[in-house]
Formats: structure tokens, C-alpha cells, sequence
């Protein structure tokens, strides 16, 4: 496989990025892929945190892109599972400490030692969002099922277009059957319809999320949560592997009552 | 509030996920397009210019709108002609 460089992005801040580029990274790395996670998100950085890798950064992506530090050395690599590596963002810098030409260059020595590199991006539509999109080969935009949300992955996903991403995959995140079902919720295929973008997963809604961010665990390291399942199915697709969607309807099929449940058809 | 005319109410509401759904459609037309009601209706009276050169129009009964498709979006207008204008039907003549 030619190395690829994905940003994960969606104009609205809050929706799900950096959750997806890590529970992505954990799997892609899982899965025997040497993986770089990249946190673009110039000082505001979350990627470590969700990692859980906040206590073994030393350098950063300001620290490469200028010179100060060797790629190889800033790579923080994950202990639990092989094959994963973070890129920290600096945390007292701005979004001004990078240009877009740095970012080119640090693309491509990603290039020369990652199979996968996934990119987090920052909200918005601008040099940020630029920066951590100008180097990447292709971008997963995620989004939640509600109408401000898909407006901004809508824009961006013009810009990435502009900007000759291919592919542009949407991720459609915190979806609430129950809520879907009762028609308070737009669905997947209202999504689709209205960006017209392919689909490559729905993550639900679901509180494993939350403690995962707690732990500092992604969920694809080992959760059995239907979230985790998601993310997982969402890299198997990067992979190119045909998964079908996961049926969120069901009711929580967790536990003793969730097998009842099932049983009795409830 | 009586009982019936919540019912009523209840009946004759439009799930949110509808009217969340209608108004994306709407406003990522004109996100799409960037085109302010104000340039519509200049677009909208040099339309009327144009076309009158060649045909008699209902100016009044104009429809000028976008229709979406996919991810393009199409200018769509009807305008009805009263009368075609000689000068238009010597050019549609064939030469
Ligand atoms: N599928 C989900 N279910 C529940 N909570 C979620 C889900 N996805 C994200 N969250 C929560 O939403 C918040 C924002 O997520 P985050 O990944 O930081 O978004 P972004 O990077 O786009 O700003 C976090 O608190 C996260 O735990
Ligand atoms: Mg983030």
C-alpha cells in the first residue's frame, strides 16, 4: 500500500474529530498498519489526552516543523499497542507558528516512515483547518445529525473538494436511533442527501465515549461497546474491507436484560 | 389549551427532523450559490431586459428560482411569453 495522509475534519468544533482520530488510530495500528497520529489542532491540544499519551510528550509538531527536533524523536509511541505514534501539538504556540509549506514538508517525511497518517484538524475554515488539510491525500469530514453541523461539513466539504482531497468521506457521528426513530433526529440518509458525499460510518451517541475520554483509553483498543464496534468497522472501510452498516436500532444488546430483550423480539 | 386543539396540534405538526431537513436544503442553496436575494432580483430585472429583446414576457409572472440536484444546483426560470417578436422569428429561421 503507497503511504496515505488523512485528515479528519469538519468546520463545526465539537463534533466528534479528535474521538475519531484516535479510536481510527488505535484501530489502523491494531490492524498492522505503522500509524502516525498527528494532532493539527495547534495549541488547543486534545489528541495526547484522548490517546492518554499527555505524560510521555517531550517534543512537538512546532519542534519539527522548525528544525529544533528530528520527527523520529517527537513521535511519542504508544506502549499498548504496537505500531502507533503520536505527534503532539504544541500547546503554547499558535496556529501562526506553522506555515503551510512546513506542513507540506512534514507530510512528506510522514510519508516516508507511516503506512497511515491521520491528521486532527481544528474547527474552522481557516489557516488552521488549512494547514492540517494542505498535505493530506484524502479527508473523513464528521458530523453530527444536527442542522449547524452538516451546514459547516458542507462548507468544508467545498473546500476540500478545492483543494482536490479524493476521497472526501463523511462520518456521521452521535447518532440517536431512539431519536431518529421518533422523527426528532435527521438520519443517515437525510445526511447523505443533503451533502451528497459518500458515507464511510455512523457512530452513535453512546456514554462509552465519555469514560473512554476519562481513561484516556480509545475504545477500539479493546471496548465491546457498539461505539467502539463503529470506529472499528469505520477503519476496516479506510482499509478498503466492505462492512456493512451497523444496525443501531436494536435496543442495547448488552448484558443479561439486552439478551432478554432480543429474545423477546422487544 | 383544550384537549382538541392540542390534538390538532399535535396532528398537524411537522417532525423536527422535516423541518430540520427542509431548512438545510434551503440554506445550503444559497451557501452554495453565495447569491444574496438582492443580486436575484438584479439577476431577476436583467433577465427581463434581455428576453424582451427577443419576446413578449409576463414580466409579473417571472419564476426565478435554484433547484438543487446532487451537489449542483441549477437556475431554473419560467417565464411566460405572451407574444414571440418578429425579429426573433426571422432569427429562428433557418438560414
Ligand atoms: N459518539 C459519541 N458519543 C458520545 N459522546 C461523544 C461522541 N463523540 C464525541 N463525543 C464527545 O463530544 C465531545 C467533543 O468531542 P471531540 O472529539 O473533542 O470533538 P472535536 O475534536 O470535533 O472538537 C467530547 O466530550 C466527546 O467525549
Ligand atoms: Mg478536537
Amino acid at each position: 500500500m503507497d503511504p496515505r495522509i488523512i485528515v479528519v475534519t469538519s468546520g463545526k468544533g465539537g463534533v466528534g474529530k479528535t474521538t475519531t482520530t484516535a479510536n481510527l488510530a488505535v484501530a489502523l495500528a491494531k490492524a498492522g498498519y505503522k500509524t502516525a497520529a498527528v494532532d493539527g489542532d495547534i495549541g488547543l491540544r486534545n489528541l495526547d489526552v484522548v490517546l492518554g499519551l499527555e505524560n510521555r510528550i517531550v517534543f512537538n509538531l512546532v519542534d519539527v516543523v522548525e528544525g529544533s527536533c528530528k520527527l523520529q524523536k517527537a513521535m511519542v509511541r504508544d506502549k499498548r499497542v504496537e505500531n502507533l505514534f503520536l505527534l503532539p501539538a504544541a500547546q503554547t504556540r499558535t496556529k501562526d507558528a506553522v506555515s503551510s509549506d512546513q506542513m507540506l514538508k512534514l507530510c512528506d517525511e510522514l510519508r516516508e516512515n507511516f503506512d497511515i497518517t491521520l491528521i486532527d484538524s481544528p474547527a474552522g475554515i481557516e489557516q488552521g483547518f488549512r494547514n492540517a488539510a494542505i498535505g493530506a491525500d484524502e479527508a473523513i469530514v464528521v458530523t453530527t445529525p444536527e442542522v449547524s453541523a452538516v451546514r459547516d461539513a458542507d462548507r468544508i466539504i467545498g473546500m476540500l473538494e478545492s483543494m482536490s482531497k479524493s476521497p472526501i468521506r463523511l462520518v456521521l457521528n452521535r447518532l440517536r436511533p431512539a431519536m431518529v426513530k421518533s422523527g426528532d433526529m435527521i438520519d443517515v440518509k437525510d445526511v447523505l442527501d443533503i451533502l451528497a458525499i459518500d458515507l464511510i460510518g455512523v457512530i452513535p451517541d453512546d456514554t462509552a465515549v465519555v469514560v473512554s475520554t476519562n481513561k484516556g483509553e480509545p475504545l477500539t483498543l479493546g471496548d465491546d461497546s457498539t461505539a467502539a464496534k463503529a470506529f472499528s468497522n469505520v477503519a476496516r472501510r479506510i482499509l478498503g474491507e466492505e462492512v456493512p452498516l451497523l444496525d443501531l436500532d436494536s435496543p442495547d444488546q448488552k448484558g443479561f436484560f439486552g439478551f432478554l430483550r432480543k429474545a423477546l423480539g422487544l | 389549551m383544550n384537549f382538541l386543539a392540542r390534538l390538532f396540534q399535535m396532528i398537524g405538526k411537522e417532525k423536527s427532523k422535516e423541518t430540520a431537513k427542509k431548512r438545510l436544503q434551503l440554506v445550503l442553496i444559497h451557501d452554495r450559490t453565495d447569491i444574496s436575494p438582492e443580486m436575484m432580483e438584479n439577476l431577476r430585472k436583467d433577465l427581463i431586459g434581455v428576453i424582451s429583446n427577443y419576446l413578449d414576457i409576463e414580466e409579473d409572472k417571472i419564476e426565478l428560482d435554484f433547484s438543487k440536484e446532487e451537489r449542483s444546483v441549477a437556475l431554473v426560470a419560467n417565464i411566460p411569453v405572451k407574444n414571440v417578436k418578429r425579429r426573433a422569428e426571422r432569427r429562428a429561421e433557418p438560414a
